[in-house]
């Protein structure tokens, strides 16, 4: 059969970047990893860490007569919460744990606790004021309370740049670093460089690739936090963004690094654990960084992921503007070129 | 058509550590040819068809491919050649008609998508996915993008290995398809029939080198007879007195059968049985065929192609 050659074709760069979203969008286990489950681990963590209104302390006081007027003064408290039972009642209560004081009647009236307990300790500073109060002490100096339970302070805030740090570090690792890897076992590397397909072409599509999925990842974490948890943006969207999309880049290049001579896909699983366990661990995407010993803060600080993480949380959380998150800035530049120029030059084609 | 050849290399050797895969090896392939190189699993013919696709260097020798070297023209090559990798695994999620358009897009020039597909007789298929294709279909896939560039040389790397006679069948004829238009193909196999029916000439490798060179006819001739007869019989039979039988060629024992090259069946068959019965022997197999590329390469090595 003859045929006749055309020179109409559509750009190759397109056609790759197709090719990437295809083979993502049509396996449903990185559907999941990439969009479902840091949403799904935000609201697990959400809801395990969420707020609770305060909780009252169980105060027992001995039945006795005179022991009335202090019973009806600590009912009037909303952090007591009081029982009236009888002497031997109020001492096993406390010993169990039911109550964590027990307001003993006589002349001085006598508080039975257990000091290594801290609820008991409380329970002491309370119902003693309340006492002493409903008693007719006045305070020397007055004091006025200010709650800090409002959106911005909750750890739901603190953990979603978090989140969105790490999956962006773990989908770009495994999804260029593995799927390089999986494509040179299947040596689908070498039958494409075996066609005229341009070098940069084909790892350029991986790269945008990346910027894609981020068009669904960011809207995604922050929308869901935004509408279930309240969690508010104090700075510039943009500034999020073009965080995200730098750090998007950087963990693009990690994982082309990682994956730029592996073999295997057991060597490319292990390095890439070994290059986010840590990060996972260090750069407070669940914690503070502050918890680790002063010694090795220098060393977390440069981290890629800690960069990205105090970045975005500084924008979300505090407001801050683009000159704030310079270092953190110039950091992830610095893990992403480093990252680049050394995958290139010994990335294994063949 | 140029005058140069379409392939050249000479003194071609490639190393793999202590291991000499390709031992000096020279080829000229003219364009318009349909050249095979035949041979056993680890002949080498893999390792030299990828020295002259580009995708390993030789530790030494030279290559020339349309008149030009790799060093020098590498890109200006990669849009003149297809290419079919002896393992290849498409990308499994992809259909067929993504997985050509991805190949079409990397060529300046070749033929639409809908007419690739019904070359290769995949147009019913073109919304499968790669992983869900038999054998033939995927082989035939391969050979699709191979084809996207509208190559003047097509390499295919063991075409066929593994296909049933059918699908088999169906890639011989594309191939004869595409040797009408004239233009050049270099394919490696371990099927002499295959080489037999699309070869025009074919160059037998052992052991890194080329141990045979010519039409599959002149080969086939070159064993002196054309017939071949096989046998066993119950006792040893001296093969210097089967040698002396008038019309055989050549005698070969290999483990308890024997097997003469004879010029004319009809005239030296009665005189073998004569001489088996003359010397007390009863024979317990008997089997005749017409000699194939793989009595040359018993001919020429002792062994068979595909020990």
């Amino acid at each position: 059969m003859q045929i006749q050659p055309t020179t109409e074709r559509q750009h190759p760069l397109w056609q790759l970047i197709l090719m990437r979203w295809r083979i993502f969008a049509r396996e449903p286990g990185a559907v999941f990893w990439t969009y479902g489950f840091p949403v799904l681990l935000a609201l697990v963590l959400g809801i395990a860490f969420r707020n609770r209104p305060p909780e009252p302390v169980e105060v027992a006081v001995q039945a006795s007569p005179g022991g009335e007027a202090w019973r009806d003064a600590l009912a009037k408290e909303p952090l007591v919460h009081v029982h009236w039972l009888k002497a031997e009642e109020a001492h096993r209560a406390l010993r169990v744990g039911k109550v964590s004081l027990v307001v003993r009647a006589g002349q001085p009236r006598t508080y039975e606790f257990d000091p290594t307990r801290p609820e008991s300790r409380m329970a002491r500073a309370l119902v003693d004021d309340a006492l002493q109060r409903a008693e007719g002490r006045a305070d020397v100096t007055p004091v006025k309370d200010q709650l800090v339970t409002e959106p911005g302070s909750r750890y739901i805030d603190f953990l979603i740049p978090g989140l969105l740090g790490f999956n962006l570090m773990s989908s770009g690792l495994w999804g260029v670093g593995f799927v390089l890897v999986e494509m040179r076992v299947r040596k689908l590397i070498k039958r494409m460089t075996a066609t005229p397909m341009s070098r940069t072409h084909f790892l350029l599509s991986f790269v945008f690739m990346r910027g894609l999925f981020l068009v669904g990842e960011l809207p995604l974490l922050l929308g869901f936090a935004h509408w279930v948890f309240k969690v508010p943006i104090q700075g510039s969207l943009l500034l999020i963004i073009a965080l995200s999309t730098l750090g998007s880049l950087v963990f693009a290049g990690m994982g082309l690094l990682v994956g730029c001579r592996a073999q295997n896909t057991q060597t490319v699983a292990g390095l890439v654990n070994l290059v986010t366990l840590p990060m996972a661990i260090c750069s407070g995407v669940f914690f503070s960084t502050a918890r680790f010993p002063e010694v090795v803060q220098p060393f977390i600080s440069v981290l890629p992921l800690t960069a990205l993480i105090e970045s975005v949380r500084a924008v979300m959380i505090d407001g801050a503007g683009p000159f704030a998150v310079a270092r953190q800035v110039a950091i992830l530049l610095g893990w992403g070129v480093v990252s680049f120029a050394i995958a290139l030059r010994l990335f294994r084609w063949q | 058509m140029t005058a140069c050849p379409a392939i050249r290399c000479c003194g071609l050797v490639k190393d793999y550590g202590a291991v000499r895969a390709v031992n000096g090896l020279d080829l000229e392939v003219q364009a318009g040819e349909c050249f095979g190189l035949l041979g056993p699993n680890g002949a080498g013919k893999t390792t030299t068809v990828e020295i002259l696709e580009g995708l390993l260097n030789a530790t030494a020798g030279e290559v020339e491919i349309l008149g030009r070297t790799w060093g020098s023209a590498g890109d200006w090559l990669r849009q003149r050649l297809g290419i079919s990798l002896q393992e290849t695994n498409l990308t499994d999620k992809l259909t067929v008609e993504e997985t050509l358009r991805l190949f079409r897009s990397f060529y300046a020039a070749g033929p639409e998508v809908p007419a690739l597909l019904e070359l290769v007789s995949l147009t019913d298929k073109r919304r499968s996915w790669y992983t869900k294709l038999s054998g033939g279909q995927k082989q035939r896939l391969a050979v699709a993008c191979a084809l996207a560039g509208h190559p003047e040389i097509l390499f295919l790397d063991e075409p066929t290995s593994g296909l049933d006679p059918q699908s088999r069948r169906q890639l011989w004829g594309l191939i004869e398809g595409f040797k009408v238009q004239g233009r050049t193909v270099l394919l490696t196999t371990h099927y002499m029939e295959e080489a037999e029916r699309l070869c025009d000439r074919v160059a037998i490798i052992d052991k890194g080198k080329v141990i045979a060179l010519g039409t599959p006819r002149e080969l086939i001739q070159s064993l002196g007879g054309t017939e071949v007869v096989e046998f066993t019989c119950d006792g040893p039979v001296e093969e210097a007195a089967l040698s002396a039988l008038p019309g055989v060629h050549a005698v070969k024992g290999r483990n308890d059968s024997l097997s003469l090259t004879v010029e004319q069946l009809h005239k030296t068959l009665p005189l073998l049985l004569m001489h088996l019965q003359r010397s007390g022997r009863t024979l317990t197999s008997l089997s005749t065929h017409h000699a194939t590329l793989e009595d040359v390469f018993v001919n020429l090595t002792g062994r068979q192609l595909r020990d």
